[in-house]
């Protein structure tokens, strides 16, 4: 898939989930919208080896969205790829239905339910010790946000994971530098993140997470480096696509109203 | 109790390839046997027990049946969430395994007594709560959960090295055994866990009255508790554990589910006890009577 069919398939999953999020009225737009284009190189270009027909296939990797408020752009992805119909898409945040808002393994592709922080990374150890003593060369992606960084549960899982040699896991941390009720900097900082990272051991890389080229580029780097866990600190902007919700802080929580979210719809069409 | 659970899971082990042990850096001169046979299948996580819970689910959602073993409240308390959205809303295979339940380590204070654990686990919707009441118990729990692998807690008591009960070969969750010295009284004891070990040295305290454990139970188990309950006259529960949220207001709460209205007496720990510091002896003689 070239990068221009993946810039269209991002431009989907972001329509797909400003209308998921209008309709639902729901919170986390902002949020959605930043690991978009990772979400769409991850799955797009097939980086994650996986097969919506049979989507819990022993042979396939991993992926957890531990950052589970983002989950309308997972649903979203996971539509476009074939796990499901898009119009399965309409449900979300429903009463009685699994499209729930924080995101849930009982949708088809997702592999494990979170919205509580701090969870992902540890399930994710547990998954790459599964791999390794099972000998199978798969894969555990996760998407944390920066924010989630806080949770101590995170940093008993970086240790772990270097101390076993985990590179069978690839972490990406959304940095968008806003978590939802001021800057990642004025709350807890987290700097410099990439060197607590080496200093635990990590692999560590810095990308542009909207640039698909340097996405693809770091993801094959770290498939093929071996002896360590993978971090990759992808530079993100929070909002990313829809101009008026790019960098604000409220649009973490606010719902879109139909003036908003009709220049919204103009803006991905463009 | 923890020689005995070490030793039989091993040799479950042997045969069950699935079974995977997580310890939370405890367990020196214990686990090493499981250790020693199955390297690929032992790892000490640290001290990080809500990674290791977490860790488990991983390792479960992968086909392992894994048991995360710590001390007192190390296991529960400290990771209460991973047990609730990792393991049990996943429905994972997980056992979660206590050493000192209740207040076997009563000289070590406070942070060590898993005089709440009950309450926490009882509100897992997904999980057993095995508790035996002596070595016997420990064997027959670990073949029931070994065979039925699911979310489930198994509570170890520290200085108990009895045997009360008979062997149970295919042991029933929510189902109450007889002890072999029962003589077909209407009032009946009955005891989960390791107090069981308190209820047979205070034995005189329980004179025309049987004796029977309830070794497996939970929120699943409920409903069976009114035709069981229906065919006694009265019944004390005993737990070395806080009355509040508890086994005997387990049991109470199962019967009013179903309408019954039977005369039940509670012995478990009065508040008093949160500010002890003691051996286990001299704790339990604190037991206080609920109506």
């Amino acid at each position: 898939m070239s990068n221009k069919v993946i810039k269209k398939l991002a431009n989907k999953i972001r329509l797909d989930l400003l209308k998921m999020i209008f309709n639902s009225k729901s919170s986390h737009i902002a949020s959605c919208l930043s690991i978009v284009d990772l979400l769409a190189v991850l799955y797009g270009k097939k980086i994650i080896k996986f097969n919506p027909n049979k989507p819990y296939l022993s042979d396939r990797d991993i992926f957890i969205l531990s950052k589970g408020h983002a989950a309308a752009a997972l649903y979203a992805v996971l539509a476009n790829v074939g796990y499901f119909s898009k119009r399965k898409l309409l449900e979300y945040g429903s009463d009685n239905s699994n499209f729930m808002a924080h995101a849930s393994h009982k949708v088809p592709g997702v592999e494990f339910s979170t919205g509580s922080l701090g969870h992902g990374l540890p399930i994710a150890c547990g998954l790459a010790v599964a791999k390794k003593r099972k000998k199978l060369s798969n894969y555990i992606y996760v998407i944390n946000s920066d924010g989630e960084m806080a949770e101590g549960s995170n940093w008993e899982a970086i240790l772990f994971a270097s101390h076993h040699k985990l590179d069978n896991l690839i972490l990406i941390i959304d940095y968008n530098k806003l978590q939802s009720f001021d800057s990642v900097e004025n709350t807890l900082g987290i700097e410099p993140m990439k060197d607590k990272f080496l200093s635990f051991g990590w692999n560590v890389y810095e990308i542009d997470g909207h640039n698909y080229k340097s996405i693809e580029q770091v993801l094959l780097t770290c498939k093929s480096s071996k002896g360590k866990p993978k971090c990759i600190i992808a530079n993100t902007l929070k909002g990313k696509g829809i101009s008026f919700m790019e960098n604000k802080v409220e649009w973490h929580y606010k719902n879109p109203n139909k003036i908003e979210f009709d220049q919204a719809v103009k803006e991905l069409i463009l | 109790m923890r020689r005995t659970f070490i030793n039989h899971l091993t040799e479950l082990a042997k045969e069950n390839k699935n079974i995977f042990l997580l310890v939370g850096d405890v367990g020196y001169n214990v686990v090493e046997k499981f250790k020693n046979y199955f390297p690929d299948r032992f790892l000490n996580v640290g001290v990080a027990e809500q990674n290791m819970t977490s860790i488990a689910a991983g390792l479960a959602s992968e086909g392992y049946h894994v048991f995360t073993y710590s001390i007192a409240n190390f296991p529960t308390f400290r990771c209460a969430e991973q047990i609730r959205n990792d393991v049990d809303y996943h429905n994972l295979p997980v056992t979660v395994v206590s050493v000192g339940g209740g207040v076997g380590y009563g000289n070590l204070g406070y942070s060590h007594h898993a005089i709440q654990d009950y309450g926490l686990m009882r509100m897992m919707p997904n999980f057993k709560i095995a508790s035996p009441g002596d070595l016997n118990e420990v064997k027959s729990v670990l073949n029931y959960l070994t065979k039925n692998p699911q979310p489930s807690y198994l509570r170890l008591g520290i200085n108990n090295e009895h045997k009360y009960t008979v062997n149970k070969k295919n042991i029933i969750p929510g189902k109450w055994y007889p002890l072999s010295l029962n003589k077909g009284h209407e009032n009946v004891v009955l005891s989960t866990g390791t107090s069981l070990k308190w209820v047979m040295n205070n034995i005189e305290r329980f004179k025309n009255k049987d004796i029977f454990t309830l070794p497996i139970w939970g929120m699943s188990e409920k409903k069976k508790q009114r035709s069981i309950a229906s065919k006694f006259s009265s019944i004390i529960t005993v737990e070395d554990h806080l009355y509040d949220c508890g086994f005997g207001s387990w049991l109470i709460e199962s019967l009013q589910i179903s309408g019954t209205n039977r005369k039940i007496q509670s012995l478990a720990l009065p508040i008093e006890t949160t500010n002890m510091v003691s051996s286990e002896e001299n704790i339990l003689k604190k037991m206080k009577t609920y109506n």
